[in-house]
């Protein structure tokens, strides 16, 4: 007796660190940021955040070298993006461009042949379009980046392919007689750890699938929204919530979800920014399968594809607001002189050209 | 001297099993003869059996681990027939009941079909449970007070999983069979139908949960306090009212100024254990089929309070000029 005493005081002892293992250790830090007794507050493990701050610095600014100078485009060969930008201009979105995503040892060589104008190494043809999107973002997309902006850092963070990125999944061959999984019921870290499907990226990130699923009258009126809709949706929630490492309330007041008058205005930006991923996916990314070398691809043949956290990187502002485009007026779009008051006006706010 | 208690007693009964009161017609065939069993006896009664189970309680279990064996081989052919990722992934895993495209109609067995099969199978062997519940009770002469209480948690599990899919025209609208996959579907369905928290059934539900707990509490301290003075023979004090009755309901009437009886306080409990899946069931039935959305319902009728604005005013970006949907 006495020895299953000791067993099952064992036992229960060992499940308990099983158990308790996955938590984070007391205390959490809550941020109130809503009207009182509403729960509209933001949970911070000062551990987390603090390893999160770290990982989040951003780079030294490079040095200005001033504007002024001939068109760069009529001093190199071959310029088909910064055909705005002067010499001095241009010579420091390269060397930006050299700090921020080339290997240390490749330098200019990891773009660039010895004839510098010429597109046959593929990562050339791959930075030109990402300039392109980058200026994008910066010039169109005010409704989600403000007037902040991105750089290529904000993504790659010195690495070649940037840290989070999600490739198409090869569908299921044949539904097994048994055990469908129905593209959810796994511990996926896409989805916070949740049994929610797995991978909503292609249907809200490529495809434009609608993401309301709440209901919007009382009383039943035709709406047939269906739960498992809802938690494709949740899903997608969960990983922005990840990709951001905010709580739902950072946009959402739980009362009702769908309600935008009693949202933040965070969740207005965020909805930009679920279509400024669709068309960076659909405009930049995916067209450029056919320049990345196999070994750079999916599993289906596409390219890396971004979401949330490629960005964000698991901060509700990319490096905390710090480091964005707004240090680099190159990788804007310059105003055209003629065009400007008529094509871009009121475009900032809005956000969705 | 030991002395004898009800749960945490340090002595152990032994003695010749004691087979049972005469039955007034043949209740059928009993199995074994009962031993004692030292742990039982620290939990309960030391006597395990005899076992009477009957066909209902024979083809109640064989259903039953039909249905077991159903949801388990999914989950276990979901990992590939991996023993270590099934008891990993074990709480994520599940069977779905099929895609809402399926409506109503029988889906293939991979996508939904066995979970239909394994809900047919469950539903007949909780039935069939209850049937049993029921006839031993009246084999007994007891009243069936257990029986109409297990419905009442029938009542709840037929709804999520049959009533209201039916009423919905759609099997997709069912919970799946798994342990967090459950759950998930728990909160995609309060997103879904604006908010259960507004729901006034799943609120009085709430309140019956956990007043149920808080009576429970109430009742097994008092009696356990009042052991000393025969409290315990709670039966005998309902109809012979001793000193331990006149304690514990002086305790109360100081306490809180009202006191339930020996016998009330088990009618509190049944009702308030058996109102809480029953009066849920009702809320749950209510979504979807009379509600959609119990935020804007409550807003309706001025349920839900409206509360200052803390930020700026957020209109739906979708609504502005300029915007795609």
């Amino acid at each position: 007796m006495k020895r299953l005493h000791t067993h099952l005081v064992r036992l229960a002892a060992a499940s308990a660190c099983v158990l308790l293992a996955s938590c984070e250790a007391p205390p959490m830090t809550s941020q109130q940021i809503g009207y009182r007794g509403v729960a509209m507050e933001q949970n911070y493990h000062p551990a987390t955040y603090k390893a999160t701050q770290a990982k989040n610095v951003p780079p030294p600014v490079i040095p200005s070298m001033g504007s002024s100078g001939p068109l760069a485009v009529n001093t190199y060969k071959n310029i088909k993006v910064l055909t705005d930008l002067t010499v001095p201009e241009m010579t420091r979105v390269m060397l930006a461009m050299t700090a921020w995503v080339a290997p240390a040892d490749k330098s200019c060589g990891y773009c660039h042949a010895a004839d510098m104008a010429s597109d046959e190494i593929y990562q050339k043809v791959v930075a030109r379009r990402m300039l392109q999107m980058v200026r994008n973002i910066n010039s169109n997309w005010g409704g989600h980046v403000a007037n902040n902006g991105v750089t290529c850092y904000t993504c790659h963070r010195g690495q070649q392919v940037p840290a989070r990125v999600w490739y198409i999944n090869p569908a299921e061959k044949e539904l097994p007689l048994l055990g469908d999984r129905a593209l959810q019921n796994s511990p996926a870290k896409s989805v916070g750890l949740t049994s929610l499907p797995y991978d909503p990226f292609p249907s809200f990130l490529l495809s434009g699938h609608d993401l309301k699923v709440a209901a919007t009258t009382a009383l039943p009126a035709g709406d047939r929204k269906s739960i498992k809709q809802a938690e494709w949706t949740y899903g997608l929630m969960m990983n922005i919530s990840a990709g951001l490492g905010v709580n739902c309330t950072y946009c959402h007041n739980s009362r009702s979800f769908r309600d935008w008058d009693q949202s933040t205005p965070a969740r207005a930006r965020a909805w930009h920014a679920i279509r400024m991923v669709r068309q960076l996916n659909n405009d930049y990314l995916a067209p450029l399968a056919s320049v990345f070398p196999p070994e750079r691809l999916g599993p289906t043949g596409d390219t890396a594809k971004v979401n949330c956290g490629t960005c964000h990187q698991g901060v509700f502002k990319p490096m905390y607001g710090q480091g964005g485009g707004a240090d680099y007026p190159e990788l804007r779009e310059k105003p055209k002189a003629v065009t400007a008051a008529s094509s871009t006006a009121g475009r900032s706010g809005a956000g969705a050209p | 001297m030991a002395e004898y208690q009800n749960i945490f007693t340090r002595v152990a009964i032994h003695g010749p099993a004691y087979p049972g009161v005469p039955l007034p017609r043949t209740a059928g065939w009993r199995a074994g003869k009962g031993w004692m069993s030292h742990l039982a006896s620290r939990i309960g009664d030391a006597q395990v059996g005899p076992i009477y189970l009957g066909w209902t309680g024979i083809a109640s279990i064989l259903f039953g681990f039909a249905a077991f064996e159903i949801i388990g081989l999914n989950m276990w052919a979901s990992v590939h027939w991996s023993i270590l990722q099934f008891i990993r992934q074990l709480p994520w895993l599940a069977l779905e009941p099929p895609p809402p495209s399926y409506g109503l109609h029988f889906p293939p067995l991979a996508q939904g079909g066995w979970w239909l099969i394994a809900g047919l199978c469950l539903t007949i062997s909780v039935i069939l449970w209850w049937v049993r519940t029921y006839r031993r009770a009246r084999e007994l002469q007891m009243g069936t007070h257990v029986a109409w209480a297990f419905a009442s948690a029938i009542w709840l599990f037929l709804v999520l999983g049959f009533i209201r899919p039916l009423l919905m025209g759609s099997w997709g609208e069912a919970v799946p069979f798994g342990i967090f996959p459950h759950l998930d579907w728990t909160a995609a369905f309060s997103l879904r139908y604006g908010n259960l928290f507004y729901n006034p059934f799943h609120a009085l539900s709430i309140a019956f949960l956990y007043g149920s707990t808080l009576i429970f509490a109430m009742h097994a301290g008092t009696i356990m306090s009042v052991t000393r003075f025969g409290g315990d023979r709670e039966v005998e004090q309902i109809i012979d009212r001793g000193t331990a009755s006149e304690r514990a309901a002086l305790f109360w009437r100081w306490t809180m100024g009202f006191n339930a009886t020996m016998e009330s306080i088990h009618r509190w409990a049944w009702w308030f254990a058996v109102l809480c899946p029953l009066v849920g069931g009702i809320g749950i039935l209510l979504t979807g089929t009379v509600v959609d959305n119990w935020y804007l319902w409550a807003v309706k009728h001025h349920v839900a309070p409206m509360y200052p604005h803390a930020f700026p005013p957020v209109a739906d970006p979708a609504t502005l000029p300029g915007a795609q949907p």
